[in-house]
């Protein structure tokens, strides 16, 4: 898969998470996204850079853009030095939060892309990274 | 729209109702502080009906979701109707398949159609009460 194009941005911040939804737009429109598969990506990146924030204590977001044969793609791993997740398949049950939230972000955002992967463990950071081609 | 260093949304008051146009993609303390605010006014102002509008929403994950459920249960118990309009339907698609179901809050298409479901929801509580008054006299 060769990657066109690639850059880090950080998340430390609430203005960051909007800044992050407003740069995964503009890629997204360049992969020639539909509206629909554009709406699905920025927010399930939303939904990841503000995990990043709250509960990995902020960190970076990595973007992709990638080709294989004529097809566009975007991915994004978001990742932090933070706590952790100790029970994955918990974290990744619909309305489970360990903070006050929905807990719809893992497992919405999982819904909205081709391929989502966490690499998790305690003490040691999380990293989740997603895909969605055009 | 990068209009990010925005403090607060307006609330504008028209009659008994109190209008929000959401036209900033809201970071998450601007959610939190309209959601406040809101809730302040329509205690202050007994307002009957809340309408807002997200037309210019280009997304709505699961914290503003939140915010617009909180504001519709608040209002219900402050004794006030709201009504959502404008979502797009990419917003609305992406919101089902993400586990957000928005249960109890009235959408509707239009700024229009929003007022007019608030109108006709005060309408049938001026009716009741009226009914109520009548029983009571008898
Ligand atoms: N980057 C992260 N670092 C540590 N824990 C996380 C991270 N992302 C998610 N979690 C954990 O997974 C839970 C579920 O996350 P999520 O589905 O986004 O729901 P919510 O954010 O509403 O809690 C969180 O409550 C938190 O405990
Ligand atoms: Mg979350």
């Amino acid at each position: 898969m060769p990657t066109v194009k690639s850059d880090t941005l950080s998340l430390r911040s609430e203005q960051d998470i909007v800044n992050v939804r407003q740069v995964v737009r503009k890629l997204a429109q360049e992969c020639g996204f539909s509206l629909v598969e554009q709406t699905k990506m920025v927010t399930a990146a939303s939904e990841l850079a503000r995990n990043t924030v709250t509960y990995g204590k902020g960190g970076d977001v990595l973007w992709e853009m990638l080709t294989e044969g004529l097809k566009k793609g975007l991915r994004l791993s978001f990742v932090d030095a933070g706590p952790g997740i100790p029970d994955l398949e918990l974290a990744l049950t619909d309305g489970w939060t360990s903070g006050g939230g929905m807990g719809l972000g893992l497992s919405g955002a999982k819904r909205l892309v081709n391929e989502f992967e966490i690499e998790t463990a305690p003490g040691k950071g999380t990293r989740v990274t997603i895909l969605r081609w055009k | 729209m990068s209009m990010g260093n925005v403090e607060r949304i307006a609330i504008l008051r028209m009659g008994p109702f109190l209008l929000v146009t959401i036209q900033v993609d809201m970071h998450d303390q601007l959610a939190l502080t309209l959601q406040d605010d809101l809730t302040a006014k329509i205690e202050k102002t007994g307002a009957k009906g809340v309408l807002i509008d997200i037309s210019a929403l280009d997304m709505v994950d699961s914290f503003i979701g939140r915010m617009i459920g909180n504001i519709s249960s608040m209002s219900r118990i402050l004794d006030a109707h709201t009504v959502v309009v404008g979502m797009k339907p990419a917003v609305a698609i992406t919101l089902v398949e993400l586990g957000i179901t928005l249960a109890g809050v009235r959408t509707a298409l239009t700024v229009e159609r929003g007022m007019n479901i608030l109108r006709a929801a005060i309408a049938d509580q001026t009716d009741q009460l009226e009914a109520d008054d009548a029983d009571r006299e008898e």
